[in-house]
C-alpha cells in the first residue's frame, strides 16, 4: 500500500450507486482511517448532509447515479454545505470531467480508483478551509478564472495517472516560486496572463493602498486598483497580487499552526499552550528565544525587553537564512490581519489594522497578545539559528513599506526601545481555529520522506517558506533610520505576478487523480 | 492434495487470469485492501459484483428485447456494467462494455445484440474462474494453510 499522510478522522461521505464500488470505496477510505459514511443514493445523501451540516468534511460522489445526476447533487452540496466536492466516474470523457469542473467538483477521479488518490482528498478540506478565510465577502471575483482553467489544465491532463504531476512537484519550489517569480518554471500554470512585474514601487502603491482601505472595508481588489491609480495595472493583476499577499501571511500564520503537519521540522517542546504570551522576544545579544512561558502578557515582555535597549536593535552581523525562517509568522501577522479582517473583526481592540507599527521596526512594542500562537511558531523553527525579534519586523516590512505614515495605522504608542513584542491578532485566530476545528489526529510517524512522495507540505511550513527566499542575502543592518533604508530591498524579494498560490498548489497536487 | 501443492495450484490459477486478460490490477488492489479484519473481503465484493451484475445484465436484456429499442435505457445500462466490472477487475467484460456502448451510439440494435451476447459470455468466464479460485481458496484454508499472496512480476 502507498505510503502516505492523511489525517485520520476526516469525515467522508461517499456516495454509488454502485454497491461493489461503494465497499470497496468504504474500505479503503477506512485504511486511510477516515471516518466513512455510505450512501447509494443521491437523495439520501442529501438528506444525510443537511441533518448533519457539520457532519461532514468532505463528499465523494459518483457521477452517474439513478435517482439524481451526480452533478446536481454537486450542486446542491456546494450552495447549501460549501463542502468540497469529488467527484468520480468510471468514465473519463473530457467532456464530463470540464462538466464537473464548472459544476465545482474539487477533483474528478477515475475508476478504479487508487488508494494514493484517496490519501490525498484531506488536501482539498483543508485548501477549501485556507479559501474560506481568504475569500472576504467575496471581494476576490478573480480567482474563479485561474482557478477553472488550471483544473482544466490538470484535470485533462491528468487522467488516472499523475506521474508528469508528481515530477513537477518534487521539482518544484513554491516559495522560491512565490517569491522570486521564477518565470521558466514549468509547472507554471496555463495562465495566458501577461505577467505584471511588481516592481518595489508598485507593491509599495499597492500596500497604501490597502492601507488605505483599513479595516472597515472590504479590500478588494477593485477598491486597491482605484487607490493605486496605475493605468496600465488590471483588477486581475491586483487580485492576483493580493491572493498571494494574503497567501504568504496567513501561511506565515498557519505555519505555526501546521507544525505538526511538517515531517520535516522536529517538533521543539512548545511553550505550554496556555501561555497568551503572544510575541516571540528575544534576549538582545543571545541566541536564543526567551519566550515567555505561560501566561506572560506583552506588558511583561515589554519591561523586560525595555531593560535591553541598547543591544536590541544590532543585528548580529551573520544574517543567515535560517534566522529568517522566523520572521513571518511573527512580524506579518499584522499584515495578515489588516488584509484577511477588514470587514470582521470581532474585537475592536484588536481590529486595528496592525501592520503599520512605524515606518521603523524599532518602533517595536509589545503589542496586545492575542493568540498564543505566534509564539507557538518559533519552536518549529527552533533548531534553526535564533534570531533578534526585531528581525522579523523586518520582513514584515519587505511587504508593508510605508512610506506615507500618516496614512498608517499605528496601532499603539510605540516604545522605541522595546523590541518587537509582535502578537498575531483576532483575524489571524481565524486560520488557527479553523486548523484546529478541523481537530485532526495526525499519525506520529509522517516525515518529511513521506511528504516527498505523496504530499507536498511545504507551501505549509515556514521553514521551507523561508529557507528559498533571497532573504537569506538580505544583510540586515541597523534599522534605526527611516524605511528608506528597507525600501532598499532587493526587488526579487517583492511578489511577481504569476504564478498565483492556487496554481502552485494545483500543481502540487491538490488535484492528483 | 498437499498443502503447498494446493497454494501452487492456486498461485498459477490466478496468474494465469491475469495472464489471459480476465482479471487486471484491479484485482490485485482487492486483494491488498483484505487484511485480519475482513478477512472475505475480496470474495464479499466479487459477490456483490455477481448480484449486482446478474441484475444489470437482466435489465439490459429486457431493454433490448423491446420491439423499439430506447437506446437512452440501454446505455445507462452497459455504463453501470462497465463501472461495477472495473469494480473487481473484471478487464474483459468492461472492455465489452466499452465496445457495447459505442453500438448504443450508432443506435445499433444488431451490434448491441452481439455485444450483448459478448458481454455475457465474458462475464460467465470471469465469474467461473473467481467461483473456481475461490473453491481453492477454501480448499487451502479448511487444510489449515494460508493464502499466498500474489506475487506479480508483469
Amino acid at each position: 500500500m502507498d505510503k502516505g499522510f492523511s489525517p485520520v478522522g476526516l469525515r467522508v461521505l461517499v456516495v454509488d450507486d454502485d454497491p461493489t464500488w461503494l465497499k470497496i470505496l468504504e474500505k479503503m477510505l477506512k485504511k486511510c482511517s477516515y471516518e466513512v459514511t455510505t450512501c447509494g443514493l443521491a437523495r439520501e445523501a442529501l438528506r444525510l448532509l443537511r441533518e448533519r451540516k457539520d457532519g461532514y468534511d468532505i463528499v465523494i460522489s459518483d457521477v452517474n447515479m439513478p435517482d439524481m445526476d451526480g452533478f446536481k447533487l454537486l450542486e446542491h452540496v456546494g450552495l447549501e454545505l460549501d463542502l468540497p466536492v469529488i467527484m468520480m466516474s468510471v468514465d473519463g470523457e473530457t467532456k464530463r470531467v470540464m462538466k464537473g469542473v464548472q459544476h465545482g467538483a474539487c477533483d474528478y477521479l477515475l475508476k478504479p480508483i487508487r488508494m494514493k488518490e484517496l490519501k490525498i482528498i484531506w488536501q482539498h478540506v483543508l485548501r477549501k478551509k485556507l479559501q474560506e478565510v481568504r475569500d472576504i465577502e467575496g471581494c476576490y471575483e478573480g480567482g474563479a478564472d485561474w482557478f477553472t482553467r488550471n483544473d482544466e489544465a490538470h484535470l485533462l491532463g491528468g487522467g488516472g495517472e499523475d506521474v508528469s504531476f508528481g515530477r513537477k512537484r518534487k521539482e518544484f519550489d513554491f516559495e522560491k516560486k512565490l517569491l522570486l517569480q521564477d518565470e521558466s518554471d514549468p509547472s507554471s500554470s496555463s495562465s495566458k496572463k501577461a505577467r505584471v512585474v511588481w516592481s518595489f514601487e508598485l507593491h509599495q502603491k499597492f500596500v497604501n493602498a490597502v492601507n488605505q482601505i483599513g479595516c472597515d472595508h472590504k479590500a478588494g481588489p477593485k477598491k486597491i486598483l482605484d487607490l493605486m491609480n496605475v493605468p496600465w495595472l488590471t483588477r486581475e493583476n491586483v487580485a492576483s497580487h493580493l491572493q498571494k499577499y494574503r497567501l504568504y501571511l496567513s501561511r506565515l500564520e498557519k505555519g505555526k499552526e501546521l507544525k505538526c503537519y511538517s515531517g520535516g521540522v522536529k517538533n521543539m517542546d512548545l511553550p505550554p499552550k496556555g501561555s497568551e504570551f503572544s510575541s516571540v522576544h528575544q534576549s538582545p545579544g543571545k541566541n536564543s528565544y526567551a519566550f515567555s512561558g505561560g501566561s506572560s502578557d506583552p506588558k511583561q515582555l515589554a519591561s523586560s525587553s525595555v531593560s535591553d535597549p541598547s543591544s536590541d536593535v544590532h543585528m548580529p552581523p551573520k544574517a543567515k537564512k535560517t534566522r529568517v525562517e522566523f520572521d513571518p509568522p511573527i512580524s506579518s501577522s499584522c499584515a495578515f490581519d489588516s488584509l484577511l479582517s477588514w470587514s470582521d473583526v470581532p474585537d475592536p481592540l484588536e481590529s486595528k489594522p496592525q501592520i503599520l507599527y512605524g515606518s521603523s521596526f524599532l518602533q517595536q512594542q509589545p503589542l496586545p497578545s492575542q493568540s498564543p500562537y505566534v509564539a507557538n511558531s518559533a519552536p518549529t523553527l527552533m533548531e534553526q539559528e535564533m534570531k533578534p525579534s526585531y528581525e522579523t519586523s523586518v520582513n514584515a516590512d519587505e511587504f508593508l513599506m510605508p512610506q506615507d505614515k500618516n496614512s498608517t495605522v499605528i496601532l499603539q504608542d510605540l516604545d522605541l526601545s522595546a523590541p518587537s513584542a509582535i502578537s498575531s491578532i483576532n483575524v489571524t485566530n481565524d486560520t488557527e481555529s479553523i486548523l484546529r476545528s478541523l481537530s485532526w489526529e495526525l499519525p506520529e510517524s509522517h516525515h518529511s520522506g513521506f511528504i516527498d512522495t505523496d504530499l507536498d507540505f511545504s507551501w505549509l511550513q515556514n521553514e521551507h517558506f523561508l529557507a528559498n527566499t533571497g532573504l537569506q542575502n538580505f544583510q540586515l543592518q541597523d534599522y534605526s533610520c527611516s524605511p528608506s533604508l528597507l525600501s532598499e530591498l532587493p526587488p526579487h524579494l517583492w511578489f511577481g505576478n504569476e504564478p498565483d498560490e492556487y496554481t502552485l498548489m494545483v500543481d502540487h497536487g491538490l488535484f492528483i487523480s | 492434495m498437499e498443502l503447498v501443492q494446493m497454494q501452487k495450484s492456486l498461485q498459477d490459477y490466478t496468474k494465469s487470469l491475469f495472464l489471459d486478460g480476465v482479471l487486471d490490477s484491479q484485482f490485485l488492489q482487492l486483494q491488498q485492501l483484505q487484511d485480519e479484519s475482513n478477512p472475505d473481503f475480496v470474495s464479499q465484493v466479487v459477490t456483490l459484483f455477481f448480484q449486482d451484475s446478474d441484475r444489470i445484465l437482466n435489465d439490459l436484456s429486457l431493454s433490448l428485447d423491446q420491439q423499439v429499442v430506447d437506446f437512452k435505457k440501454v446505455d445507462p445500462h452497459v455504463h453501470q456494467l462497465k463501472g461495477s466490472s472495473s469494480s473487481i477487475g473484471a478487464q474483459r467484460v468492461k472492455n465489452a462494455c466499452v465496445v457495447f456502448r459505442n453500438f448504443c451510439e450508432q443506435q445499433n440494435v444488431e451490434g448491441c445484440h452481439r455485444c450483448l451476447q459478448q458481454v455475457k459470455k465474458e462475464y460467465y468466464l470471469v465469474k467461473n474462474r473467481l467461483e473456481t479460485l475461490f473453491k481453492l481458496e477454501q480448499q487451502i484454508v479448511a487444510s489449515g494453510g494460508m493464502i499466498p499472496a500474489m506475487e506479480l512480476g508483469f
